[in-house]
């Protein structure tokens, strides 16, 4: 490929110590090695309790790595002024991102602050109002505006725009449109879409298969902390490999189609047993974590 | 006819005044009927379902009725009210931890629930309906954070329709869970409107594919008013109303590409109800809209069973 890896995992694991004193270990994230390139977006994709939350954390520095490693354009995540000048994380309620006593542009005012003290005034308010333009919202509708007064969509946005204002490289979106309106959550994608032809790479961390798909080059499926598969998006979806992205995709509800019943699987490991069997490749770039592959492959048509 | 709604008002009080919330809302519900009501935050879905059941301490109930198997349910009326919650209106509701009391275990619970509403305990008719949500007996032993968010939405559903009664609240119910999830909790739901547990349904929720799963007819509101009520298919293929066709739009499908198709949104926000704006209120965002939209559209059925409120159709 020409285009470097931007965001690349190798091996990460994470580990939490849980119960009374820590005497409990809980993996979280279980030896999880992918990679996002410049101007691509790539989704990750798992339900509650896959670790998917926990790989945008520690690739925003927020969680330490128990062991293997991430590094960002090649260099470790190491949080400070310098690496969030490059990385830069959106959330998914934008509501706790604002504080309702400011104005919702004070984060604007933040970021000059901390990265850009020595940038003039109107110099300033002009590249503000070419942020804001850029993650198409209208300054004069959503500067000086309190956060109440402002839809989720336009503060999701104004969080995108913000991120824009820093030297961004790397954008980690943890779910930043489950809150939003099916008709303004399309706006957001749509966004990130034009942002990733600018060279952007965006880890897009969802647990809604349909939004998943809609604009990532690539997906990563995890359960329990584990990938089970990964690839282009078109194979994953187009041909799932392994049990559990059959399942998840069966139980999507469709507009036009009937639900589809989750295809029977048989002894499949993933059933009984945490290990799902290290990923092998199936076809180039398609990865699948199925000790029974040919097995199942032949089960299901 | 089970549950007949007519020119239901109900609105909010506010210290900037009066926000009404539902603006004169008609429609039925018939015997063994899901209706899905959709729609964006604010359009007063969640309102709509409230007022079956009960009215917070800052809603009013402003004009309408409502009428529940011939009977007029006294909405406005919190204690007389009474009479009718969980034996004939019954609501789940969308966080169903807060449903559940955190210090009894489930079987406990449910007794204590049945006794302070004069009700003796089936532990054998309960027991069978865990078994129809697919829930082990087991779990009324078990505190309610011993179990997983799903199993805590289907236990609420049981508890809930045990005195089976004629129309079920469902609020969002399903949106705090995953796909898989959220499948099993749908179709429970679905099957206690089979085997005759609950007559009638109304399943709020903002995902207009999940409803199309599992409702009979959609009803689509905005702003406070009916936009569209359509059988579940005509609603998906042929929507008629434009804020409709511009939702159903919207909607990435598993496997639909960026690259291939390019969804649009609906530019523009709902219009605040603290003071609307009279005429039809998607005039601001629809593109069809002219001069003779500056006034209200009525509801008019186009098809048998569909009825859309708008001039352009």
């Amino acid at each position: 490929m020409l285009t470097p890896d931007m965001l690349k995992l190798d091996d990460v694991t994470k580990t939490y110590r849980v119960g009374a004193l820590g005497g409990k270990a809980v993996t979280a994230v279980d030896r999880v090695s992918f990679d996002v390139r410049a101007g691509e977006v790539v989704s990750l994709i798992g339900e509650s309790g896959s670790g998917k939350s926990t790989i945008g954390r520690m690739v925003l520095g927020l969680t330490p790595v128990t062991s293997g490693s991430i590094t960002v354009a090649g260099a470790p995540v190491r949080p400070g002024r310098a690496y969030y000048r490059s990385v830069q994380g959106v959330f998914q309620d934008p509501f706790s991102c604002y504080n309702p006593v400011f104005k919702a542009d004070r984060v604007f005012r933040l970021i000059k602050e901390t990265y850009h003290p020595g940038v003039p005034e109107d110099e300033w308010a002009e590249r503000v109002r070419a942020a804001v333009r850029d993650v198409r919202l209208n300054p004069g509708e959503v500067l000086g505006k309190y956060p109440h007064q402002l839809s989720g969509g336009q503060l999701q946005r104004l969080l995108i725009a913000r991120a824009l204002l820093l030297d961004l490289k790397l954008l980690v979106a943890d779910e930043i449109t489950s809150m939003l309106d099916a008709s303004t959550r399309v706006d957001v994608l749509n966004l990130l879409a034009d942002l990733k032809t600018r060279g952007l790479a965006v880890l897009y961390v969802t647990h809604d298969l349909a939004l998943g798909t809609y604009l990532a080059e690539r997906t990563v499926v995890l359960w329990r902390g584990t990938v089970v598969e990964r690839g282009p998006t078109e194979q994953v979806f187009g041909d799932p490999l392994h049990p559990y992205t059959r399942r998840l995709l069966a139980a999507v509800p469709r507009l036009h189609a009937p639900w589809e019943d989750a295809p029977e699987v048989r002894s499949c490991p993933y059933h009984d047993v945490g290990g799902t069997g290290g990923l092998a490749e199936a076809t180039p770039g398609h990865f699948v974590a199925c000790a029974r592959l040919s097995d199942c492959r032949g089960d299901v048509p | 006819m089970s549950l007949t709604v007519t020119d239901l008002r109900v609105s909010y009080q506010t210290l900037r005044g009066e926000v009404r919330a539902l603006d004169g809302v008609s429609f039925t519900v018939a015997d063994g009927e899901i209706l899905g009501l959709a729609g964006e935050s604010g359009c007063g879905k969640t309102t709509l379902g409230k007022s079956l059941i009960r009215l917070d301490g800052r809603m009013r109930h402003a004009g309408g009725t409502v009428e529940l198997d011939g009977r007029e349910l006294p909405i406005g009326d919190d204690r007389a009210m009474n009479a009718f919650r969980f034996r004939e209106v019954s609501l789940v509701p969308q966080y169903s931890m807060s449903a559940l009391n955190p210090t009894r275990r489930i079987g406990r619970m449910v007794a204590e629930l049945l006794r302070s509403r004069g009700e003796t305990l089936d532990r054998a008719k309960l027991e069978t309906r865990l078994g129809q949500v697919g829930l082990p007996r087991e779990v009324l032993d078990r505190y309610p954070i011993e179990l997983s968010g799903g199993m805590k939405q289907r236990v609420v559903m049981v508890v809930s329709t045990l005195l089976d009664p004629s129309l079920l609240i469902a609020d969002e119910i399903t949106s705090a869970l995953d796909v898989s999830t959220q499948q099993a909790v749908a179709r429970a739901l679905a099957g206690f409107r089979d085997a005759g547990h609950v007559r009638s349904m109304v399943f709020i929720t903002h995902d207009l594919a999940l409803t199309a799963r599992i409702a009979d007819t959609i009803m689509v509101m905005y702003a406070g008013m009916l936009a569209e009520k359509a059988p579940a298919k005509t609603m998906v293929e042929q929507p008629r109303h434009p804020y409709t066709r511009m939702l159903v739009d919207a909607l990435p499908e598993v496997g639909a590409r960026h690259a291939g198709r390019r969804l649009t949104g609906i530019a523009g926000s709902p219009p605040a109800l603290l003071d609307p704006p009279p005429g039809c209120r998607f005039r601001e965002r629809c593109p069809l809209a002219d001069d003779g939209c500056a006034e209200r559209p009525p509801v008019t059925e186009v098809a048998p069973g569909h009825h859309v409120a708008c001039w352009k159709v």
